[in-house]
């Protein structure tokens, strides 16, 4: 199974910045390859990544074969309440992974 | 004294024509580094027909990487980041991969700062173009070049 390290701030003061760093374990295989035998091997990627804040949707990405495995972003929010940061990777062979992560803001 | 004047007729005669030179090598770098077709095609399927303009985005990427597996790369853009103006969406092209398209990451005001940073593959030495969109509609890009030693699509086959 996938796995998700995140990296949130555990507090923050509101209206501050953070930075948000997430990566997935995922061999994101592109569908160019071609095996000894010269078969394609098949595409396998995550293609969406989404991040919510309480509910609300702060980030989203469409990724496509050009990322790298074990994808890894980087991006900012900014902190307007306690709360909850929500993740969630979709792709193909029905791969679907969420995480999420507690914030504190005082 | 003719000497030194045809000596230094001939150094101004010199310089100009290196400088005419380095203008015509320059002029003859750009088209070389113009984007291929299909990625201008990728980027319209994204964009529609709006004009993209030079600025305000900057792409950061190694001038050099060895492995083409796994290249970091930034985007950042010089927006305030308001309700107002924000930058909506950024994308990312390549000219020489399989496919033109790297990612489209979707930002709102919230995100406070117009940063993005992921690791992509390259199959070539080529051109990478971010391209942003802002809340007013309009697009801003820019590119940069980086040579891979070895490329992502190379690796042996399992």
């Amino acid at each position: 199974m996938a796995n998700a390290l995140i990296n949130v701030p555990q507090r923050a003061k509101r209206g501050e910045i953070i930075e948000i760093k997430t990566l997935i374990s995922h061999v994101m295989e592109t569908g160019f390859r071609r095996t000894q035998v010269g078969a394609v091997i098949p595409r396998n990627i995550i293609r969406r990544f989404v991040c919510t804040y309480n509910g609300a949707e702060v980030f989203s990405a469409d990724l496509h074969p050009a990322i790298s495995a074990n994808p890894f972003i980087v991006f900012t929010t900014t902190a307007t309440e306690t709360g909850t940061l929500a993740f969630s990777w979709t792709g193909d062979n029905g791969f679907s992974v969420t995480e999420s992560a507690p914030i504190t803001v005082e | 004294m003719s000497h030194s004047t045809s000596r230094r007729d001939f150094l101004k005669a010199a310089g100009g024509a290196a400088v005419g030179l380095g203008a015509a090598v320059v002029i003859r770098v750009e088209p070389a580094h113009a984007t291929p077709a299909e990625m201008q095609e990728a980027m319209r399927t994204i964009i529609g027909s709006a004009p993209v303009r030079r600025g305000k985005v900057k792409l950061e990427l190694p001038p050099l990487i060895e492995n083409g597996n796994a290249v970091p790369l930034t985007v950042s853009v010089d927006s305030p980041m308001t309700e107002a103006d924000h930058v909506r969406a950024v994308h990312v092209f390549t000219e020489k991969n399989p496919q033109p398209y790297v990612a489209s990451f979707h930002l709102s005001p919230r995100a406070g700062r117009a940063r993005v940073t992921t690791r992509i593959r390259l199959a070539d030495t080529q051109t990478v173009t971010a391209v942003s969109e802002l809340s007013d509609g309009s697009f801003w890009s820019d590119s940069a070049s980086i040579v891979v030693t070895l490329a992502a699509c190379l690796e042996d086959p399992i």
